[in-house]
């Protein structure tokens, strides 16, 4: 068997696969593996179907695959409804946890941890392992989790030996987890949210390590609230960002626009989901792009930034937040459930590459104007509560003071001194890393594809030895650099998890005409096989 | 610097509000409170041109929105002393979620309502305040709704400073500005103004407001009392303005945040720790 194997874990709501599939993750982790889990689960509390798919390589993955190696099943809905996805040599890990769990005197909640053990077992992990990982992992009725483990553990034969790899272990972290670190390596002081999936992660994360990163976390009333909420904090001086999905976003979009007007720093997440309206809130889309392009009445350009996977998403939300406070702009990270929720290897070099960056402060020279009309259109930044100062925000047109203006001249002064700026923004994407080339760069064929769709798309390109381009940053949409990426290109191919080819209507924009679409719009990722036959067809 | 021309019309009550606001706030700077730690925000609407007219930090916010964005202003950096210049409109119609909001987690800001009982800076219609039968662009033949009692409201949201006052009585309001900013905790100002060009109420109020006595001032129930004894759609009875309700309560941004100024906190971070927990 070659080092990468599929492991689906299934069961109804409340039956704890979620957790069990991190666990058996965290296993494969500790012997060297790389990872990546999908998790499908629905809107609903308890019953339905729940299932984590495990992804683990000798190789960095950032998908998971069609067929599975193991199928563990904690309810019999599992093992009918994956069966058919079992690989040829395929083996269902059916183990007797309801005995194993109710003579080790444990509770029902527990026999993910038999059926995890019974796994580690069969798999040639040794206890040691698993029981470190359990540790870790069961902070609650441990010594009776352990029990269960244990009786699990030495009932089951072993069948295989896992090859321990010669690779550092690397901590497995969400797309969510990911960004709100990025963010706190950043500056980040401050996150507002009311929860929506896929985003009530980041809230939920931050809010439980909100003494460790030392940062203010509030739940506010709703999404129009803590977006105001977050465009005053940032005017009295604090980093803040706030996190949604799509219909959250919608609600904010007046108060993008006064922070945009009033040129005050704020991030908005953006995890995209099925749309339109309440769509399909615990699956995948990326169907919000165009929207977010262009939320907002008026002139505006912000920035808009689409990672594609963890590390990506950790070092553009650094990123991010540096930018809209040096560019005092409303800036959007636009992911999707499929970032958000799915779990990586993350290796922590990337770590060294975000750090605060300090925005343009007012030197304390001559008086104050919020609106200083500089050459580069970048005011300097000064904030309430120091002597001396007074500083004047408004979503008015204004002076350079603050102050409202009407007449003509004022009026288009103050637009121009913004069209400057929006020139420094579009120059500054260019100097990053904004559009990713990978795969065969000779290729006469390309797949284009942004956020989540790198991984599956990246993963087919390299099996058909053919070029992928993700761009990064796609506004201000660097241009220059894109067109780079498509030198020899003949054949260009879209892959989107969307109804509308919305990144193609940008390109086309630009003059960049895409040959064919590859579109998927049922909720679902896409996986790697599906590319390639996409790929072989068109 | 401010705006030098004042283009509110002649006899607004906003004239009042101002001359209070700006007299408070004097006072508040002899007794040590430095001018620049206030910040006013304010909504859409003509209450809100008070931001040109006035040498203070400031966010002209959006309308039904200065609530919302005061409190990030003060949870950024507590230390301010923030004060909300809002109008009937902002806050009893497009924004009154956060109103309610804001009052029910006790947040140490101070909220003025400009309340004319009417849009005015869009020529004229009613709004949750104006009475019923209230005649304005929107509604010729009078509007169909009832005025609600937003000191009811506060009341009920658990607003732990309620008040009201009069923009003819300036030198009372004043008091009752120091009194609300001094506060500790949510402070709430509903204020009275007439609005000459589209909802005169003028004679009315200078013929029914009376200043209450402020006693049992953590009373519910006395409190209630006072507040309905004018409802806001009526003109039958007395007007009471002053201090209706008063009590301490732990405020939201200590509950919250402790001791932390989010604005002025370190800002590096050792994520080492975190990602250990991860593996």
């Amino acid at each position: 068997m070659i080092q990468d194997y599929s492991i689906l874990i299934g069961g109804a709501a409340g039956q704890g696969s979620r957790k069990a599939g991190l666990i058996i993750a965290k296993l494969f982790s500790n012997f060297g593996y790389r990872i990546f889990i999908y998790d499908d689960y629905q809107s609903l509390i308890r019953g339905g179907h729940n299932f984590s798919h495990i992804r683990a390589s000798a190789k960095k993955i950032l998908s998971h695959r069609r067929k599975i190696d193991f199928l563990l099943a904690l309810d019999k809905n599992t093992l009918e409804k994956h069966r058919n996805d079992l690989d040829k040599k395929g083996i269902v890990v059916d183990l007797p946890i309801k005995t194993i769990t109710k003579k080790a005197g444990g509770m029902p909640i527990m026999e993910n941890t038999a059926l995890i053990a019974g796994f580690a077992k069969m798999m040639g992990i040794d206890w040691e392992t698993l029981e470190k990982v359990l540790k870790k992992e069961f902070k609650k009725l441990q010594s009776l989790n352990l029990k269960v483990a244990k009786a699990a553990f030495e009932k089951t034969s072993n069948l295989f030996k896992l090859k321990k790899l010669n690779q550092k272990v690397l901590p497995l972290v969400t797309g969510n987890q990911a960004l709100a670190l990025g963010a706190v390596k950043a500056g980040l002081d401050f996150y507002f949210a009311y929860p929506m999936t896929p985003a009530t992660g980041i809230l939920h994360y931050l809010a439980a390590h909100q003494e460790d990163f030392n940062l203010g976390v509030a739940q506010l009333e709703n999404e129009i609230g803590l977006v105001n909420a977050a465009i005053g904090a940032a005017y009295s001086g604090a980093r803040a960002m706030v996190g949604t999905s799509g219909g959250g976003f919608a609600l904010m979009v007046e108060a993008l626009s006064l922070a945009a007007q009033s040129e005050t720093p704020l991030v908005v997440v953006e995890s995209q989901r099925p749309g339109p309206a309440t769509g399909v809130p615990t699956y995948t889309a990326q169907g919000d792009l165009l929207f977010a392009l262009t939320a907002g009445h008026g002139d505006i350009v912000r920035f808009v930034i689409a990672p594609g996977d963890a590390e990506e998403a950790f070092f553009w939300s650094g990123k991010i937040l540096n930018l809209a406070w040096q560019y005092q702009t409303p800036s959007i990270l636009l992911i999707d459930k499929e970032i958000s929720e799915s779990t990586f290897s993350f290796n922590e070099t990337v770590l060294a590459e975000v750090q605060y960056e300090k925005p343009l402060i007012w030197d304390k020279n001559g008086q104050y104007q919020r609106y200083q009309d500089t050459k580069n259109g970048i005011s300097p930044l000064a904030f309430p509560g120091q002597k001396g100062i007074i500083t004047k925000a408004t979503g008015y047109e204004h002076d350079e003071f603050g102050l409202t203006v009407e007449e003509e001249k004022k009026v288009k002064k103050m637009q121009d001194k913004r069209l400057r700026k929006f020139k420094e923004m579009e120059k500054a994407v260019e100097e990053l890393p904004a559009v990713k080339v990978y795969g065969n760069k000779n290729a006469k064929k390309a797949i284009v594809a942004w956020g989540s769709t790198k991984g599956p798309a990246k993963e087919a390109a390299e099996k058909l030895g053919i070029k992928m381009i993700q761009p990064v940053i796609l506004q201000p949409f660097p241009e220059k650099q894109f067109k780079k990426a498509l030198k020899g290109v003949e054949k260009l191919v879209l892959v989107e998890t969307n109804a509308l080819g919305q990144l193609g209507k940008i390109l086309a924009g630009f003059g960049f005409q895409v040959n064919t679409k590859i579109l998927k719009y049922n909720g679902r990722p896409f996986l790697p096989e599906e590319i390639e036959e996409g790929l072989k067809h068109g | 610097m401010v705006n030098p021309k004042i283009t509110w019309c002649p006899g607004c009550g906003n004239f009042g509000i101002l001359t209070a606001l700006k007299q408070a706030v004097a006072f508040l700077v002899k007794k040590g409170v430095l001018k620049e730690e206030f910040v006013v925000v304010a909504g859409i609407g003509c209450h809100a041109k008070i931001v040109d007219y006035l040498n203070l930090n400031s966010f002209y916010s959006l309308h039904g929105r200065p609530i919302a964005t005061a409190e990030g202003v003060k949870l950024a950096n507590p230390n301010l002393k923030v004060i909300v210049c809002a109008g009937d409109g902002d806050a009893y119609n497009e924004g009154i979620s956060h109103l309610i909001h804001a009052a029910k987690r006790n947040i140490d800001i101070t909220v003025l309502v400009h309340n004319n009982r009417s849009f005015a800076l869009t020529t004229g219609q009613f709004t949750a305040t104006s009475p019923f039968g209230f005649k304005g662009k929107s509604s010729p033949e009078g509007s169909v709704e009832e005025a609600f009692n937003p000191l009811k409201l506060m009341l009920a949201a658990k607003a732990t400073f309620i008040a009201r006052g009069y923009s003819a009585k300036p030198n009372h309001l004043r008091n009752l500005i120091i009194k609300g900013i001094q506060h500790q905790g949510f402070s709430f100002i509903d204020v009275l103004e007439p609005c000459l060009a589209f909802f005169n109420t003028l004679q009315t109020y200078n013929e029914k407001v009376y200043q209450v006595e402020e006693r049992d001032l953590t009373s519910e129930k006395e409190a209630l009392r006072k507040i309905e004894e004018w409802e806001y759609g009526k003109n039958d009875a007395k007007i009471p303005i002053g201090v209706f309700y008063k009590i301490q309560k732990p405020v939201y941004e200590k509950q919250l945040l402790g001791n932390l100024i989010p604005a002025k906190r370190k800002k590096e971070v050792d994520l080492k720790k975190a990602l250990e927990e991860l593996k």
